[in-house]
């Protein structure tokens, strides 16, 4: 294995974070504490709990969950779309790494991004609310794979997107709306019963009631389902990410 | 010896139909300078970025050292190291991050007196703290070559090396490569510059429309295709050609104030003795003579008009 290769990366893709520190993290932290003053205080002044949970609690998974798969996704996206657009890929493709390297490179440093971001957003909430953590090792797995799992599909995003605007299309139109839809800022069990079936087909559901559970042992669905879905979301990526090198697609024509 | 890079049979289409590279066959010997000469669009780069492993061959085969370079990638691409053809940097790095990055991403552990030397060959150490965006055009190209040097290859390949560049720093380009070659290094550039090829490369490969024409020794190549010409110049214009210069098939150029005869160098019998004779008997006064050798460019529109 070319471990000097995944270092250089690594340290290349984090150098670049810290090089845009307001960019990389404060923008992110800022705008979840604004979602958190506007909904958190002031919905929540009017809503007292959310199956026991004061709602100002409540929501700290799921914004945490959102600033996480966004920034996971623009972090990897961006950190492979940039060589490609700047024409620097060739170097990358020239070199003597197999795809696995590569990913470990660019998406192991995508993924330790939102991981801090997560960090400090939680620590930010604390702040805010009082925060317990009752499972804290499932809210740590839990938020390791899915920052692994959100940047392996920006990394996807990244090598597909042939422009800016399909860099933005997916995690707009498609990722955006699913975390809004998927709980973020509401139980489940609190939607009309028709509601409830089709939201059973957002996969995001899943990722937040099981980080949900790590915090406040209260879930929409049962863990073992949100993990597993984790879990076949990865390999999906992982899969995918395999196939575009092994046939080159968009990479070597 | 055994060839250092061999190419067989190699083919490329594009998704888009375009045939790029057809059946091409290469042997490139160690420690060599070749110059691949074709003009935009022959499939040059598309022939040196299938053995540096940027783009898949649609068929044949690719060894280098010995080795495949799909099954045995690691070890090939860790022999070559490329310098593109466009000027494709980073903007906001700095010049020793960026060939620390490169040497890095080749597997090679940091070694910092190589770079240092490195730099300080390429005139580019008082800039290694500098950002790539503030650097001009030819300090750019030589931070290319840095970066492919970085991790000590064996085999180098140029992609039009000197395209854009000032005469200046094309023979300081030069220069390098000579040195690159003292060293050991194997050279492989492609040019459309025919003089770049004529000054500094071995053998000449002339490639179009993804045919490898032909590959030869620089000067056999010269001395096999070259051909002088003699240019009689004449004290009156001529309108006519005299019956007895007729067996010399001349040219007439400046409204026939020119004679020009095209003749082989290399044989016994040139027949330029029985020309001037020729010219005197036919009461033609000769204002000055004199012989051109035909160039490698001359060499290389002949072959491509031609095929």
């Amino acid at each position: 294995m070319n471990t000097q290769a995944i270092k250089v990366i690594y340290k290349y893709e984090m150098m670049r974070a810290w090089e845009t520190l307001a960019q990389s993290f404060a923008s992110p932290v800022i705008s979840t504490v604004l979602y958190f003053v506007v909904f958190g205080t002031a919905i929540g002044s009017r809503i007292e709990s959310v199956d026991g949970v004061s709602y100002g609690a409540f929501i700290v998974p799921g914004l945490m969950m959102l600033a996480l798969l966004t920034q996971s996704i623009a972090n990897a996206s961006f950190g492979i779309y940039l060589p490609k657009f700047t024409g620097t890929i060739y170097e990358i493709l020239s070199a003597p790494i197999s795809f696995v390297e590569i990913v470990i490179g660019y998406v192991g440093a995508a993924a330790t991004k939102s991981f801090i971001i997560g960090l400090i957003i939680l620590f930010t909430a604390g702040l805010f609310v009082p925060l317990e953590i009752a499972h804290p090792i499932w809210m740590l797995s839990f938020l390791i794979l899915t920052c692994i799992s959100f940047s392996l599909f920006g990394f996807i995003i990244g090598l597909w997107a042939s422009n800016f605007e399909k860099l933005q299309l997916i995690p707009l139109l498609v990722v955006t709306p699913l975390v809004f839809l998927g709980g973020s800022f509401y139980s489940v069990s609190m939607l009309p019963p028709a509601w409830q079936t089709v939201t059973l087909f957002n996969p995001v559901v899943y990722l937040i009631s099981g980080f949900r559970w790590s915090f406040f042992e209260v879930a929409d669905v049962s863990v073992g389902l949100s993990l597993a879905m984790i879990l076949v979301f990865l390999c999906i990526c992982l899969i995918i990410v395999w196939w575009m090198f092994k046939t080159g697609y968009r990479l070597r024509q | 010896m055994q060839p250092i890079v061999s190419i067989s049979n190699l083919s490329k289409t594009y998704a888009s139909g375009f045939q790029a590279l057809k059946e091409v066959n290469l042997d490139i010997q160690p420690g060599e300078i070749l110059a691949l000469l074709g003009p935009n669009g022959a499939g040059k780069t598309t022939l040196i970025s299938i053995i540096c492993g940027i783009v898949n061959a649609s068929s044949g085969s690719v060894t280098v050292g010995g080795h495949n370079i799909d099954t045995d990638y690691r070890i090939t691409r860790s022999m070559i190291g490329l310098v593109p053809q466009e000027l494709t940097l980073g903007a906001f790095e700095k010049v020793w991050n960026t060939v620390s990055f490169s040497r890095g991403l080749f597997g090679k552990k940091p070694n910092s007196d190589y770079l240092q030397k490195l730099l300080k060959d390429l005139s580019l150490w008082d800039k290694k703290d500098s950002m790539l965006m503030a650097l001009s055009g030819g300090m750019k190209r030589r931070v290319l070559i840095g970066k492919a040097l970085a991790h000590e290859p064996m085999i180098l390949f140029l992609d039009e090396p000197t395209a854009g560049v000032d005469v200046e720093l094309r023979k300081d380009m030069w220069a390098l490569v000579q040195r690159l070659r003292e060293s050991g290094v194997t050279i492989i550039l492609t040019t459309h510059y025919i003089e770049e090829a004529e000054a500094i490369a071995d053998r000449v490969g002339v490639i179009n429309k993804g045919e490898l024409l032909l590959v030869d020794d620089k000067q056999a190549l010269m001395h096999k295709l070259g051909k002088r010409q003699l240019v009689i110049e004449l004290e009156a214009e001529l309108t006519n050609l005299p019956e007895a210069l007729a067996p010399w098939s001349l040219e007439s150029s400046e409204e026939g104030a020119q004679l020009i005869y095209t003749y082989d160098p290399h044989k016994t019998n040139t027949g330029i003795n029985g020309l001037l004779q020729a010219v005197s008997e036919a009461g033609l006064l000769i204002k000055d003579v004199n012989t051109t050798k035909t160039s490698l460019e001359e060499i290389f529109v002949s072959l491509v008009n031609t095929k």
